[in-house]
């Protein structure tokens, strides 16, 4: 059955629609091998019986007419589902269930897509390693304890691993294209107000994107095309003409004109990731589109920037988890001393990390110097690419500084671990589309990606993009199964 | 303390002590859903029965801003003769408690919707205007109840979420009547705009008063306390009275007052401190992420514009202008709009200054008596107005129908019908009222010779005489005309 579960998302919708394979054996193909890969512990919550079921009802009754007919599909445990536990990778909503149903999954569902189970993160998104979940960390398949990267690192190592055909995450900061670009596999982030973020467990909202991660461009417009939709729920959900991005991805780039911003040529960042950029622009130009170099000048401040905006939301966005009405609740002698065991037992250090400096930079007479002048810098940063997009189609970036490290390598230095969002920070703060694809891999046979930033709403054409540089790429993980025995 | 005139003083040894008051009235808007849910917002369900997802908290529920209480706010701030801002933000307002679900509040901090404006007192000393700092949008809290269970507090979500607005005063009011007066007066502009109850029992007004003091005559202001909500026009005049009364003794020893926040405790009328400055919270104020700035177009100010009914203040220059009141009983008959209405009524089928008398006399005396609101008069304008018209052709006198609405409180009656049904109707016969008249004439010689010798008073006795054999049915200006002329024979 192996080979059901390496196919992309398109063929196996086309084998369904040509009734070739049954979603039920689809379903098992995939239950199958995710029951045999619990070592890379991808999975907080499985829904394996329920999902079987769920694609026997489609085989009984299969509507072929719907764009993911009985799919099955693992997602980020970020998204609220109805029934089944939602954990944000946190001891605080260890025990929580859902009676409602994030718009994201809702749309998938309604698609015909059926639910596999919820899948391993950071603790509320706070993270790039997946090491801050409660549920413990993930395995990179790429190689043994090797991080998958994060928050979304469930969700990237159960697709690279063929666990599920395609998955969905979320991204403040680069939680969806670093996890991508850490396991050979293609991940985007929307423009901020694409996809609803109504049932999604909020980590800093103005900057949160759900978003699709695939084995390839094609499947990546798919996904998004069924997740993106205007929700009267969400008051920052956009109401613009979304593309039907399947049918309309081609490679015709010729005349685009691409920008290599200067100020992403790091210290420090590994020959490798500069060889790969450089094959990335002349496969661009093979594919005949115009290079431009441009400047983005305040890229330095962007990571300092983000955080302090993603804590100082988060900070305030966590308070509602406090042992008075769902979730996990120590016993204290009165309110405030359970507050204080109840968030101090639930919650982990980098999320009460986050918290402070969050509290702190809010807290009046820090106000201004902090937050204040963040959200300026941000609107700085903002004006950048706006310039900038006023000369280009799409920017060309690496989509990390460097490939997969260790597992633990980082974890008592957060100032790196954050310097592995420099190239993805910058591109929520602006609230732009972008992409990460496989391009390559390092002297480790580790996956680098390189990132495609687009104008806002232009999801369309930075896939176009991605699309012919995969063409030239045909890039090819090298995964062992290592971790089936 | 001393009042001479309208002056509210406290007096000490060798001072006097004006007193400053702010308010910060917090007014339930009047609508079906919450601010930013669809839960319904009536007053007395079910402990945690009208809860939604968002209003409770859940992971991943967002806010959605309720048209309406926006449109109500603006309202409010037209009524108020406000400045309405085309943009204005959501904050939240960050702190921990049990029956704060989200862990903030969503409030208005820099850029509330409406600025500043003004309300108009009329005091027994002429008008005051106070100033009007800004109104914002904010959601309330639930209720945490401390009483039912002896381990536990309970929590209520009901009214989790319920859209009010904050209305700040400036610090323009000086004593507790002026205080009175403009509660009062905000609720009666709110309850003739539909966009707040007004009914304090329900919590639908609470408000947080500012108090300071200052030597009389002085320029600048006093620290000020904060004594936090405050349910009643009593209790804030209570209150009030008690902290000006505080801060002046501490004056007097030469003791500071120190910035806080206080509780007005009812039972032992006195404030408490509650917080100090040093200890007030950090709200860590910053812009909603999950709300876009609220935005409002002058054409969609201008529709609701078109909304607005008469105002007090208008209505009562009508009255004057129109129905040739004095002040007085136009602030009266405007004061509530409930009021106004029954009163235009009335007036609008009879006579003007019958229909004032009657309606600030006798019927106030009956509902203040019978405890009622004048929505739920036992007796309708229509036969109020009916029964003025009685008096006004002559049909009945005064006196009749005073016993005639003694009736019509029993039962809303036409009174037509209950003047033919007890034969009530007066005697304005001339030739009939002559009869009577020379009876009592003649059965009273004695007095008759004594009035005519100079005992004026006795004119009365006459009268008094000539009502009582005509069971009151003789009309008294007839009787009076008649009367004067055959003694005066």
């Amino acid at each position: 059955m192996s080979e059901i579960t390496s196919l992309t998302l398109t063929e196996l919708v086309k084998n369904i629609k040509e009734k070739k394979l049954s979603s039920t054996e689809i379903t098992k193909a995939f239950v199958e091998r995710s029951q045999k890969s619990k070592e890379l512990n991808t999975y907080i919550t499985e829904d394996f019986s329920s999902a079987i079921e769920k694609a026997k009802k489609f085989d009984d009754k299969p509507n072929f007419d719907l764009k993911l007919p009985g799919i099955p599909i693992a997602v980020k445990d970020l998204f609220c589902t109805n029934g089944v536990r939602t954990t944000a990778g946190s001891k605080i909503l260890n025990n929580f269930i859902p009676t409602y149903e994030s718009t994201v999954t809702q749309n998938i569902w309604q698609q015909g897509a059926i639910l596999l189970g919820k899948l391993n993160c950071d603790e509320f998104a706070m993270g790039s390693s997946n090491e801050t979940s409660f549920f413990g960390n993930v395995q990179n398949p790429i190689d043994k304890n090797l991080v998958p990267g994060g928050s979304s690192g469930g969700s990237a190592s159960a697709l690279a691993a063929n666990l599920t055909p395609v998955t969905i995450g979320t991204d403040t900061g680069g939680s969806i294209r670093q996890p991508a670009s850490f396991t050979g596999t293609v991940g985007l982030k929307p423009t901020y107000g694409s996809c609803s973020r109504y049932g999604i467990v909020a980590f800093a909202s103005s900057l949160d994107q759900a978003g699709p991660m695939s084995k390839n461009v094609k499947d990546c417009a798919l996904l998004l095309e069924v997740m993106s939709s205007y929700d009267k729920k969400d008051s920052t959900s956009i109401d613009f003409n979304r593309s039907k991005y399947s049918l309309e991805l081609n490679n015709n780039i010729k005349g685009k004109k691409i920008g290599i911003p200067k100020e992403y040529r790091v210290d420090d960042m590994p020959i490798e990731i500069e060889e790969l950029w450089k094959k990335g622009i002349e496969h661009v130009k093979e594919c005949g589109a115009e290079l431009v170099d441009i400047s983005l000048p305040h890229t330095n401040y962007a990571l300092p920037t983000y955080y302090i905006v993603a804590p100082a939301e988060a900070s305030s966005n966590l308070a509602r988890y406090d042992g008075v009405k769902y979730g996990f609740r120590s016993h204290g002698e009165n309110l405030i001393d359970m507050y204080e065991k109840t968030r101090s037992e639930g919650f982990g250090d980098e999320v009460k990390r986050r918290i402070m400096i969050g509290t702190y930079v809010l807290s009046s007479g820090y106000y201004d110097a902090y937050y204040l002048k963040a959200q300026k810098v941000r609107r700085l940063i903002k004006k950048d690419f706006d310039v900038v997009f006023n000369q280009v189609d799409a920017i060309l970036t690496p989509s990390t500084p460097s490939s997969a490290f260790k597992i633990g390598e980082k974890t008592n230095d957060p100032i790196s671990m954050y310097l592995n969002d420099i190239f993805t920070v910058p591109i929520n703060l602006a609230g732009l589309p972008g992409i990460s694809i496989p391009a390559g891999l390092d002297k480790n046979d580790y996956p680098l990606g390189l990132q495609i930033i687009g104008k806002a709403f232009d999801e369309q054409n930075i896939l176009n993009i991605a699309y012919s540089i995969e063409e030239k790429i045909n890039f090819k993980n090298k995964i062992t199964d290592w971790w089936i025995k | 303390m001393s009042k001479n005139n309208h002056e509210f003083l406290i007096t000490r040894k060798n001072n006097h002590y004006e007193v400053v008051i702010g308010l910060e009235v917090h007014a339930q808007i009047k609508s079906n859903s919450k601010l930013f849910s669809s839960s319904s917002t009536k007053f007395g369900a079910e402990p945690n029965t009208q809860v939604s997802l968002v209003d409770a908290a859940f992971p991943g529920m967002l806010p959605v801003i309720n048209e309406f209480c926006v449109k109500q706010a603006i309202k409010t701030g037209i009524g108020l003769k406000a400045k309405i801002n085309n943009k204005s933000v959501f904050d939240r307002k960050n702190y921990f408690y049990a029956d704060l679900p989200q862990g903030y509040q969503i409030s208005q901090y820099k850029h509330p919707i409406v600025g500043e404006g003004k309300v108009i007192l009329d005091m027994p000393y002429g008008q005051k205007e106070i100033g009007i700092e800004r109104l914002h949008l904010e959601q309330d809290a639930g209720k945490s109840i401390h009483d039912i269970d002896p381990e536990n507090t309970l929590v209520d979500l009901n009214r989790s979420g319920v859209a009010l607005m904050e209305i700040v005063s400036k610090p323009d009011l000086s004593s507790p009547e002026e205080v009175n007066i403009y509660i009062k007066k905000l609720r009666s502009i709110m309850r003739y705009l539909g966009t707040c109850d007004g009914n304090m029992q329900e919590g639908s007004l609470r408000a947080d008063v500012n108090v300071s003091v200052k030597k009389k005559g002085e320029e600048k202001l006093g620290t000020r306390c904060e004594i936090k909500n405050v349910n009643s026009i009593k209790f804030m005049q209570m209150a009030i009275i008690y902290e000006a009364n505080r801060q002046a003794d501490l004056l007097e020893e030469d003791k500071t007052i120190d910035q806080e926040t206080r509780l007005f405790d009812t039972k032992k009328n006195e404030t408490r401190s509650m917080r100090s400055k040093e200890d007030a919270h950090d709200y860590r104020y910053f812009p909603d992420p999950d709300l876009l700035p609220l935005e409002v177009t002058n054409d969609f100010i201008d529709s609701i514009k078109l909304e607005i009914p008469e105002l007090p203040d208008e209505k009562k220059k009508r009255f004057i202008e129109k129905f040739k009141l004095t002040p007085y009983e136009a602030t009266i008959l405007v004061s509530d709009i409930e009021t106004s209405k029954y009163f235009e009524e009335v007036t609008n089928n009879s006579d003007i200054k019958l229909a004032t008398n009657w309606i600030t006399g006798e019927l106030f005396a009956l509902l203040n008596e019978k405890n009622l609101e004048i929505s739920e008069s036992p007796i309708s304008s229509r036969n109020l107005s009916k029964l003025i018209n009685l008096i006004k052709n002559g049909t009945i006198s005064g006196k009749i129908a005073k016993a005639v609405f003694e009736i019509m409180t029993h039962e809303d009656k036409d009174p037509e019908a209950i003047v033919e049904e007890k034969d009530l109707k007066q005697e304005s016969n001339p030739k009939e009222l002559e009869k009577l008249i020379d009876k009592i004439i003649n059965d009273n010689q004695d007095k008759v010779k004594e009035y005519k010798a100079g005992k004026d008073k006795l004119f009365g006795f006459f009268v008094g005489q000539i009502m009582k054999v005509s069971g009151g049915k003789a009309n008294p200006k007839l009787v009076n005309e008649i009367l004067k002329d055959k003694l005066s024979r």
